[in-house]
């Protein structure tokens, strides 16, 4: 094994080259800094499915409130010679697809036809001839404020109440979470339920049932963050120069927390219009003529045997919604905090 | 361990306490009587009706007979729906086809979400994990009640391969319920069984595993699968609290006699005592099985300190 070398091979002359440091250019930051939010940004453009469904849910929203605008008929108003009519789209008929054609005592027939109607309903009618289009709209309009208002109060109350306990720690934070403790005992859907009973069933119930526990998930992991930065060096030189308790949590635990509160607050957002539309199903949701997509979904199934259209344009855009968000939910995640996964 | 299970049981104690507290004092200021028609009634046979379910004590005293009752395991009686049948026995006698959908829907959730998980970890972005994975994200965002009426429509109306919904086929009526139960489970374990694989995969122990010549399968399975699988426990929480939820409709949409489709009911009746007795067992329920994953969790695995502080 101990081969001796008894000489180094000659080098031949003119195959390295002798460059000068620079120390001025060991230094030089070659790519443009960028902050947080432009990374971040960065991160998420590489993530096709959650740009996809940004763009997919920014659609979405503009269709809920154009649609109900677009369409000709009031999402209310009732035309009962033009029940159950299926779908019908002017060009895609041609393709065989939504062309107005239903079974009618086990024979395929356009309905259309068959009931003298001249016009056009894209996504067909109810049970009671309202236009499916703009009902579906308007419901989707009223799930997203439903589910978004309930977010942004959970979102609120989680905050301040996590930052608190967090900042001032000690007995006041041990107080308050055996309170949160407490509260996250309680199943969520025992809580949604016995709140919307005692209350006048509507929307106002609907979000006050599902913030009255909802926020406490928003709270501990605000806590949890805030426990973890406010003993770092930063803030400590902060205190050192005299900043006030306010603006230590504004200008320099906020901007650090900010991250996991949006990423929190994403996934708060579709399990509201979950247990929205649950709560519409089984029957204590919103109360007619107020339509969300939960309640148009337990309407068309009633119809499911002999009008499913009334059924699947509701249920797909929940689901549609429901993956769209939870893909965004899971781009943000990994970009705003890549060490934070399941 | 023992001072942690002790401090977990007094907060189990006194988070009951609350919810049965809360409960009862909800009931009764809600509108509308538990009696049915009481309109109807002279003011006589309604004092009669009201002596019967101890309706005509003053509150405190109802309140005190109602926990002194619960902590014996009595929940009362029902008022309208099962009119005067005990409202213990009247969950139990329900618990039979919940247990068996939710159990059932479990356990294919978890087989195969731990199944797909694996694959995807192992054929990691190929065309297996974009597929598993997409089967995930389309099982957490689907709520239950249109994934159930999806496959009550297809395989029951459209091409009758299992009853639409009648209770009475035992095992081929529980099959679609199951499988509506099923996808949040199987959708959260494929999810969780990726990650964790794909973190282990990349574990020291995996190389030397490799170095030494241990085969691909036993890698997968001896090393990755059984570590990646510890970490599934924490979330058969999420799990059970699926299911239940999930069962209130989909016993619903399935007409299936259990205790989700009744306690649905009773609050279309405002049955109180039904109403109270089936929140309270299913708070136990999953406050129980809440606490026996943590306990469970630390007992599997020695790294978790469960009575170290949290962060």
């Amino acid at each position: 094994m101990t081969q001796k070398i008894d000489k180094i091979p000659e080098l031949p002359k003119g195959s390295f080259e002798r460059i000068t440091l620079d120390a001025h250019q060991a230094e030089r930051i070659t790519k443009p800094s960028v902050s947080f939010w432009q990374d971040a940004w960065y991160r998420i453009r590489k993530n096709k499915g959650a740009l996809f469904s940004i763009v997919l849910f920014g659609l979405i929203v503009i269709m809920a409130f154009l649609g109900p605008v677009i369409s000709p008929y009031a999402p209310n108003a009732q035309t009962i010679t033009h029940a159950n009519l299926p779908p019908k789209i002017p060009v895609i008929e041609k393709l065989g697809i939504l062309d107005g054609v239903g079974t009618l005592g086990g024979k395929e027939v356009d309905l259309y036809e068959m009931k003298n109607v001249e016009v056009n309903y894209w996504f067909g009618t109810d049970g009671l001839g309202r236009d499916m289009f703009s009902r579906v709209w308007k419901g989707t309009q009223v799930s997203l404020f439903i589910a978004f208002v309930a977010a942004a109060i959970d979102m609120l109350i989680g905050v301040i109440y996590g930052g608190i306990s967090g900042y001032f720690g000690g007995r006041v934070d041990d107080f308050m979470q055996r309170v949160v403790e407490i509260l996250t005992g309680i199943p969520n859907l025992v809580v949604v339920i016995l709140f919307i009973l005692i209350m006048d069933p509507g929307i106002l119930a609907i979000i006050i049932a599902l913030t009255i526990t909802g926020w406490t998930g928003m709270s501990r992991v605000v806590r949890g963050q805030v426990l973890k930065y406010k003993s770092q060096e930063f803030v400590l030189a902060a205190r050192t120069l005299g900043a006030s308790d306010t603006r230590i949590i504004w200008k320099h635990l906020m901007p650090n927390v900010l991250g996991v509160i949006i990423i929190n607050t994403m996934f708060t957002i579709p399990s509201a219009i979950f247990f929205e539309a649950f709560l519409s199903f089984i029957g204590l949701g919103l109360q007619a003529p107020d339509a969300s997509l939960g309640t148009l979904i337990n309407d068309g199934y009633a119809l499911i045997q002999f009008a499913p259209h009334i059924l699947a344009f509701p249920a797909i855009l929940l689901s549609l919604i429901m993956i769209a968000f939870n893909l965004i939910g899971d781009g943000l995640r990994d970009a705003l905090d890549p060490k934070m996964k399941d | 361990m023992g001072k942690y299970i002790g401090k977990r049981l007094i907060y189990m104690v006194i988070t009951l306490a609350l919810i049965a507290t809360f409960t009862f004092f909800l009931m009764n200021v809600l509108p509308g009587s538990p009696i049915a028609s009481a309109d109807k009634l002279t003011p006589d046979q309604r004092a009669v009706v009201e002596a019967r379910y101890g309706l005509d004590k003053p509150l405190p005293v109802q309140y005190f007979d109602y926990m002194f009752g619960l902590v014996q395991g009595d929940l009362g009686i029902s008022i309208n729906q099962f009119k005067g049948a005990d409202v213990t026995d009247v969950i139990l006698s329900r618990m039979g086809p919940s247990a068996q959908i939710g159990f059932q829907g479990m356990l294919i959730g978890t087989v195969l979400g731990i199944l797909l998980g694996m694959v995807a970890a192992l054929r990691q972005n190929t065309w297996m994990d974009y597929t598993s994975t997409f089967i995930a994200i389309v099982g957490i965002s689907i709520p239950s009640f249109v994934f159930a009426s999806l496959l009550q429509y297809w395989f029951g109306l459209k091409w009758e391969l299992f009853p639409v919904a009648l209770w009475k086929d035992g095992f081929m009526s529980s099959v679609l319920p199951s499988i509506a139960l099923a996808m949040f489970p199987l959708a959260t374990a494929a999810r969780f069984i990726r990650t964790e694989m794909i973190e282990v995969l990349g574990s020291d122990y995996i190389t030397l595993a490799k170095a030494k010549g241990a085969s691909g399968s036993e890698i997968a399975f001896k090393h990755a699968f059984r570590n990646a699988l510890i970490p599934l426990i924490t979330v058969l929480g999420p799990m059970a609290v699926s299911i239940l939820t999930g069962s209130l409709v989909v016993e619903q949409i399935f007409a299936i006699p259990g205790i989700g489709e009744q306690f649905v009911k009773s609050i279309m009746v405002s049955d109180f005592s039904i109403i109270m007795g089936t929140t309270i067992f299913f708070s136990v329920f999953l406050i129980v099985i809440i606490l026996l994953v943590d306990i469970l969790y630390g007992v599997i695995d020695p790294r978790i300190r469960l009575s170290g502080g949290k962060s």
